[in-house]
């Protein structure tokens, strides 16, 4: 993506990839997540997510239609919204949780800002911390893994949380998926598979993922439980949202900054404030957050890493 | 009599302090939690401003124009004494409730607000209109955004419950919910303005 991205005068060559091809392509690369969500957590992951997606295009078509905006909707930017946001939500929610986070996503996340394109926020995060704000009793009440009857569990991190001592769950456990968590988080392998496909066709660049990930990793392990440099890193980054997150939501084309050195920054300003809110924040897991905070910040990181002017000093 | 009249309605609609002004955001954010705080509220504000706007009008002549705003603001805190007094005599539990923005009301934009531009150049009955239509136009606005916030974030109006139950969303009793009900209703009557402009 950054060789595409670079920002520069005229000459330029026409590509085929279009907004709606790079969102379809996307949704593609989250499907694998789906599945093994389904498998993981049952049919009412199912159910979460399609509620949220229909939400999200109901939403989507129902406002541009009143502000008689053309209707978008085939473009897949609300689907992945929608998408996105039943990833961020517990298996088994109240049916009426995805349909108002895909409205506050689509309606106050990203339409209120003029559409695609123009939004400051994730709109899909936007809408999570909108309903974990909300209604935090269900935000929270997680599906234990491979159970049918719905028996709820904690997610690894809110055990290490609230016990100081890391869960006695397999690394291998964690990368495959068995255990609490939101639906679409779960399953590392199928995340890293949807993110190979999106590296593979360079619709996302390796600078926010690496140093989000990274920054985080190195920030849990030097400031580990037992003095410096005694922190569980792996299980950091496999626990939690933070594969999702630094993957699909911080390379969000419209709320990250453009050039690669910005990125850079950006993925550091995210995995710092990750960290620091696992290790010593009130909530357990801070992915969300981070990105949230980190998109409010694009604009400024934007204006000071701005690619030089050819004949201007900067 | 119709010109006191569009004194008074002016503050309720034209120039509503918080929708189209947009001055006294500060104590607006943080009491309307419930209707009780905003009506409370919003009282407390008139009061005061009824009485600063009567006072500067009739001593407009004799402040001296270098120092009018500490005049001012001695005639106001004068005021929000009182209705402090008042308050924690007749009703403490509001005047728990409303916490530090009862003495706060002293650096209200506005009461200074009109104190500055209205009172000091008019005389005292038209001031008095102007004090009363703007105290009802911040009064009303804190009804309408402390009832949306009542209503949405704890699922009551005026602290009885609705005969209906639904998970309130607690996000409108928090700060992050008073900004966005202020941010859209704000952006409400600026489509109206717009519109019938």
């Amino acid at each position: 993506m950054s060789n595409n991205l670079i920002v520069s005068s005229s000459c330029h060559i026409h590509k085929e990839d279009s907004v709606s091809k790079i969102m379809w392509a996307v949704v593609i690369s989250l499907i694998p997540s789906a599945v093994a969500a389904v498998i993981i957590f049952g049919l009412p992951a199912l159910k979460t997510i399609l509620i949220a997606v229909a939400a999200a295009l109901v939403t989507e078509a129902f406002i541009q239609k009143i502000t008689k905006k053309k209707i978008s909707v085939s473009d897949g930017s609300a689907f992945l919204t929608g998408l996105l946001l039943a990833y961020n939500l517990p298996a088994q929610v109240p049916f009426w949780l995805p349909i108002v986070g895909s409205f506050f996503a689509i309606a106050i996340g990203k339409q209120v800002f003029g559409g695609l394109g123009q939004n400051i926020f994730n709109p899909a995060l936007a809408g999570r911390a909108f309903l974990i704000a909300s209604w935090p009793k269900y935000m929270t009440s997680f599906t234990a893994p491979l159970s049918c009857d719905a028996i709820t569990s904690a997610t690894p991190l809110t055990l290490l949380k609230e016990t100081k001592i890391i869960p006695d769950i397999t690394y291998l456990g964690l990368f495959l998926g068995k255990r609490g968590g939101c639906l679409g988080e779960v399953c590392i392998l199928a995340l890293l598979i949807g993110a190979a496909f999106l590296f593979f066709k360079k619709y996302i660049s390796w600078h926010i993922p690496v140093t989000f990930i990274g920054i985080n990793g190195l920030f849990v392990y030097i400031f580990g439980p037992n003095g410096f440099f005694t922190g569980d890193w792996v299980f950091h980054t496999l626990s939690g949202g933070i594969i999702l997150g630094a993957f699909f939501m911080a390379t969000d084309y419209v709320t990250s900054p453009l050039t690669r050195k910005g990125q850079i920054i950006f993925g550091l300003g995210c995995g710092v404030i990750t960290a620091v809110i696992r290790l010593w924040g009130g909530y357990p897991e801070g992915v969300s957050y981070a990105i949230l905070m980190m998109n409010g910040a694009t604009p400024i990181i934007d204006r000071y890493t701005k690619s030089r002017v050819y004949g201007k000093f900067a | 009599m119709g010109n006191l009249l569009k004194e008074f309605s002016k503050g309720i609609i034209k120039e509503n302090p918080t929708f189209i002004l947009a001055l006294g955001l500060c104590p607006t954010l943080a009491v309307s939690t419930s209707l009780i705080n905003g009506v409370g509220m919003g009282v407390a504000a008139t009061f005061v401003l009824i009485g600063s706007n009567v006072i500067i009008a009739l001593i407009k002549g004799i402040i001296p124009e270098r120092i009018r705003i500490p005049c001012y603001i001695v005639v106001i805190a004068t005021f929000v004494t009182i209705t402090e007094l008042l308050m924690k005599a007749y009703s403490p539990a509001l005047n728990r409730a409303l916490g530090i923005y009862v003495p706060l009301i002293v650096v209200n934009c506005i009461v200074l607000g009109r104190a500055e531009a209205y009172a000091s150049k008019e005389n005292v009955i038209r001031s008095l209109f102007d004090a009363l239509g703007m105290g009802a136009g911040f009064t009303l606005a804190l009804l309408l955004i402390s009832g949306i916030r009542e209503f949405l974030g704890s699922g009551t109006l005026f602290g009885h419950s609705l005969g209906f139950t639904f998970d309130p969303a607690s996000v409108f009793s928090m700060p992050s919910g008073a900004l966005l009900v202020i941010g859209l209703l704000l952006g409400f009557f600026n489509y109206l303005k717009q519109r019938k402009a």
